[in-house]
């Protein structure tokens, strides 16, 4: 059952996988933010190959498994090209933010392309070069727009970091299923912390979310 | 007598297998008011946001002080123009449009100062000043940390004029400014406009369907119809007895 001594025995081990989950969570959030914004602008661009083969990109991974892609980073490419990533880390923060990548950067295509044409036709009026008028007239626009989605985005990378035990890293989940594999009967107190600690976790998330949210809100009704 | 400061030469537009212009001949004189009257469909917006660089003349050229706009020569051959050429040649055009297109993520000040600063390379402290001079000449002096979304019509569509002025344009192009407001908003935009006619600097393209206000400060008027001018002149001439029949049909539906 679950008692008070039993979780003071397990809190302190699952303190230890605490560590891996914040950094992989923070590497895959900045790598897949920049991996959205790359493939997201690719596949505005006027070169035909850089599109379509970004399109590509985008539905293979938004279409297979975050799994599946992260056993295919870890196990197969060494094997197949013997190209290694060098880490389990690496392997679990590149699967994580090109499937989050791909995702979001439907969001940042579909911002850019959302503000109004107008507005572009203002800015050229104004004899932006066409770079100016990205940079000043419709990416601040388009950014108000992807906030909201980015920060729903947070909480799924948060979630999807979990998978990386099964390569092997020592994050929360890891420390779970030891626990768990060791002593059965321990079991939903040990899932049970788990889904505290996740929460406790996804907290500041959620806040910078309702953040991000109230940002995008401000000065920007439509005109 | 001065050259044209822009000169349309059949000039033809077809959006697919629409032909909307089929050969349009202009001059348009430094400083001269030209109003474009003419039905619903009939190109009017085409023709300027042809001299604006937003739509692209099917066939013909639009030569602007001298310059070709959609034209450019590489190595002794005549080619599309690109990004460049087009920066180079529409620097001295300016366009209010029907629906202003203010930038809602910025203020009223920041509106009308950012293309001085990022495209004109002018001090931010000179453009900032001059913005608001500009914006104090419109009757918005006290709105300049207003956003957009808090201003009426009649407001946002003088922010959009002051916006376009602070570039110094020499040819101003005006796309039916009024027609998306309120009525009663109607006067104060066209009362801006009859201050800019009067210094007579700039030249002016007014496409309206406020026929006394192009009665009144036009120097020449053009009717479009069919895709070509089918009729101009004088506004005393156009609103007076023309023998073209569209022509007067087309304004007896103005008249009460
Ligand atoms: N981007 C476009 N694609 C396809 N057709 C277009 C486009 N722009 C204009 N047209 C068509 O070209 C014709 C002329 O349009 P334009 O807007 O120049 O007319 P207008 O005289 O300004 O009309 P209005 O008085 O209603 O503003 C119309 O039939 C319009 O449907
Ligand atoms: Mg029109």
């Amino acid at each position: 059952m679950i008692t008070i001594s039993a979780i003071s025995d397990i809190f302190p081990v699952l303190m230890q996988g605490i560590k891996i989950t914040v950094t992989v969570l923070i590497a895959s959030i900045i790598c897949g933010y920049l991996m959205a914004f790359i493939a997201g602008f690719c596949r505005l661009s006027n070169n035909v190959i850089l599109r379509k083969f970004t399109g590509l990109y985008v539905e293979v991974f938004r279409g297979t498994s975050l799994i599946v892609q992260l056993f295919w980073l870890y196990y197969a490419l060494p094997i197949l090209f013997g190209f290694d990533l060098g880490s389990d880390f690496w392997a679990g923060v590149l699967a994580i933010s090109l499937n989050y990548g791909a995702y979001m950067s439907e969001i940042v295509r579909g911002s850019i392309l959302s503000v109004a044409k107008g507005q572009t036709e203002a800015a050229t009026a104004l004899n932006m070069s066409s770079f100016q008028r990205m940079r000043l007239v419709i990416f601040p626009q388009a950014v108000r727009m992807m906030l909201p989605e980015f920060g729903n985005y947070l909480i799924q990378m948060l979630k999807a970091t979990s998978l990386v035990s099964l390569i092997g890293m020592t994050d929360i989940l890891y420390y779970g299923d030891i626990l768990r594999s060791s002593n059965l009967s321990q079991a939903p107190t040990v899932y049970l912390l788990v889904l505290v600690f996740y929460f406790i976790l996804a907290l500041p998330l959620i806040w910078l979310t309702r953040r991000m949210e109230s940002y995008s809100k401000k000065g920007v009704a439509s005109q | 007598m001065a050259n044209p400061i822009v000169k349309y030469e059949n000039v033809h537009k077809s959006f697919g297998e629409v032909k909307v212009l089929k050969g349009i001949d202009l001059d348009l004189m430094p400083a001269e008011k030209v109003a474009v009257i003419g039905p619903s469909g009939s190109g009017k917006t085409t023709i300027i946001r042809m001299l604006m660089t937003l739509e692209q003349p099917t066939l013909g050229s639009i030569v602007v002080d001298g310059k070709n706009l959609w034209q450019m020569e590489k190595n002794d051959q005549l080619m599309d123009a690109n990004e460049k050429h087009l920066r180079q040649v529409r620097g001295d055009i300016g366009m209010v449009f029907q629906h202003f297109n203010l930038f809602p993520h910025l203020t009223i000040l920041e509106n009308c100062m950012t293309a001085p600063i990022h495209v004109q390379k002018e001090s931010k402290a000179s453009a900032k000043n001059r913005s608001i001079e500009m914006l104090e000449k419109v009757g918005l002096g006290d709105k300049l940390e207003n956003y957009p979304s808090q201003l009426s019509g009649g407001q946002k569509q003088r922010v959009a004029m002051a916006r376009a002025l602070v570039m110094r344009p020499k040819i101003m192009l005006f796309d039916e400014v009024t027609s998306a407001l309120d009525p009663e908003l109607v006067e104060e935009v066209l009362t801006v406009i009859r201050g800019i006619a009067n210094e007579g600097k700039m030249a002016m393209v007014l496409v309206t369907h406020e026929m006394e206000f192009a009665q009144d400060i036009a120097d020449r008027v053009l009717f479009l119809d069919g895709g070509v001018i089918a009729e101009q002149g004088s506004p005393d001439e156009v609103f007076g007895n023309s023998e073209n029949e569209r022509l007067q049909s087309f304004l007896h539906r103005f008249r009460r």
